[in-house]
């Protein structure tokens, strides 16, 4: 017996219902609801940091408990702590070697601004070395308003136009769809 | 604490009467064999703090302050050294415990300490230029160049003094205030310079 395929090309049958969207809004959607992130715990903000990743809090209930220790498989830097002027090298560094696109929170007063550390040795706020897309107020800030950031920075990324096309060293890189 | 075989075996130790623990001050040249003796002979074999400080008004302007603890004796002893023209010995082949103590000394107020096994800064990068807790630099700091030069070309960012909205904040002497620590003159802000 011999099957003979006679349909070609969609099949509602078989292939079940289809959405038609925008690819923004495809890539944006799988972006926001798998941001995976890096925490650069550099002082107490990242004792709430693991807070939040703890059951009590529980960030994967937004996708993001995928806490990834290597720059290369992270998409989100979060700033958590005090950043000194030794230490703003490495940070620049590591947000340097994560993959685009890449986006970066500073947590808590430290991270944001200096804090209270306006001293010799501080770094005032990490946006002075990388491109901050959230700043959390606290000192620290509690899981919740990790949480409440962490919500906004999905929200970022779900309004995000041109999400296939980035800059790369200076260059626009353009992602095709091949279907 | 045997204070007698001390002060009479080192001529040029001097009692200072510490309130709440024996406290000597030590030459440096006997700062060694003070220690060593007090270790061997004493049963202070524990290292418990080593600090820097400076101390305005005295010939000699920077010392170094060591803690040590007998925990056979259960007691204390402080020891005092003038650093003489910012040099003290160190005492990490003694105490293993006191390299990175004499390290941060050293980072914090340029105290040199003689012999030791890895004399590097241990707080601020190497090629920092100053020493931040000595009492004339300023809280909020010198400008210097980034630590990373590759770093510093992408960013564009110097090591810049700290704003000090008017600060250092302090909170206003006698009893517990309770009011918020406040700088001492409010005269003045980032947006409207002082006259």
């Amino acid at each position: 017996m011999t099957m003979v395929k006679s349909d070609f090309g969609y099949n509602s049958k078989v292939e079940g219902e289809v959405i038609v969207t925008r690819a923004d809004a495809v890539v944006n959607w799988v972006r926001s609801n798998s941001v995976w992130p890096m925490p650069m715990g550099l002082a107490c903000c990242a004792i709430e940091l693991m807070a939040a990743g703890g059951s009590r809090f529980d960030i994967s209930r937004f996708g993001m408990e995928v806490m990834r220790f290597s720059p290369r498989q992270a998409d989100c830097m979060i700033v958590a702590g005090t950043v000194t002027y030794k230490m703003a090298e490495v940070v620049r560094r590591i947000y340097d070697q994560m993959a685009e696109p890449k986006w970066v929170v500073a947590m808590g007063a430290c991270a944001s601004t200096g804090g209270m550390y306006r001293s010799y040795s501080t770094l005032q706020g990490v946006d002075n070395i990388v491109p901050v897309d959230i700043y959390i107020s606290g000192c620290p800030p509690r899981p919740e308003a990790l949480l409440d950031g962490m919500m906004l920075l999905q929200e970022k990324i779900r309004n995000e136009g041109g999400s296939l096309r980035r800059t790369f060293r200076g260059r626009t890189v353009e992602t095709k769809i091949v279907s | 604490m045997d204070a007698a075989a001390l002060t009479s075996r080192f001529p040029a130790t001097q009692d200072l009467a510490g309130k709440d623990m024996p406290t000597y001050r030590v030459a440096g040249s006997d700062l060694l064999a003070v220690v060593s003796a007090l270790r061997d002979e004493q049963g202070f074999d524990l290292l418990a703090d080593l600090c820097g400080l400076e101390l305005q008004g005295r010939p000699v302007r920077f010392g170094v302050v060591i803690h040590l603890l007998s925990t056979t004796h259960k007691e204390y002893v402080r020891l005092h050294v003038d650093a003489v023209n910012d040099r003290v010995p160190s005492v990490s082949s003694l105490h293993p415990g006191a390299n990175w103590h004499e390290r941060e000394a050293f980072d914090m107020f340029g105290i040199v300490f003689e012999g030791h096994p890895d004399p590097r800064r241990i707080l601020m990068w190497d090629a920092y230029p100053y020493h931040p807790l000595r009492k004339d630099f300023p809280l909020a700091g010198i400008e210097v160049p980034f630590p990373a030069a590759d770093v510093a070309e992408v960013t564009g960012q110097k090591v810049e003094p700290a704003p000090m909205m008017g600060g250092p904040f302090v909170s206003h002497g006698g009893k517990l205030s309770e009011g918020e620590p406040t700088a001492l003159d409010q005269s003045w802000t980032e947006e409207k310079p002082k006259a």
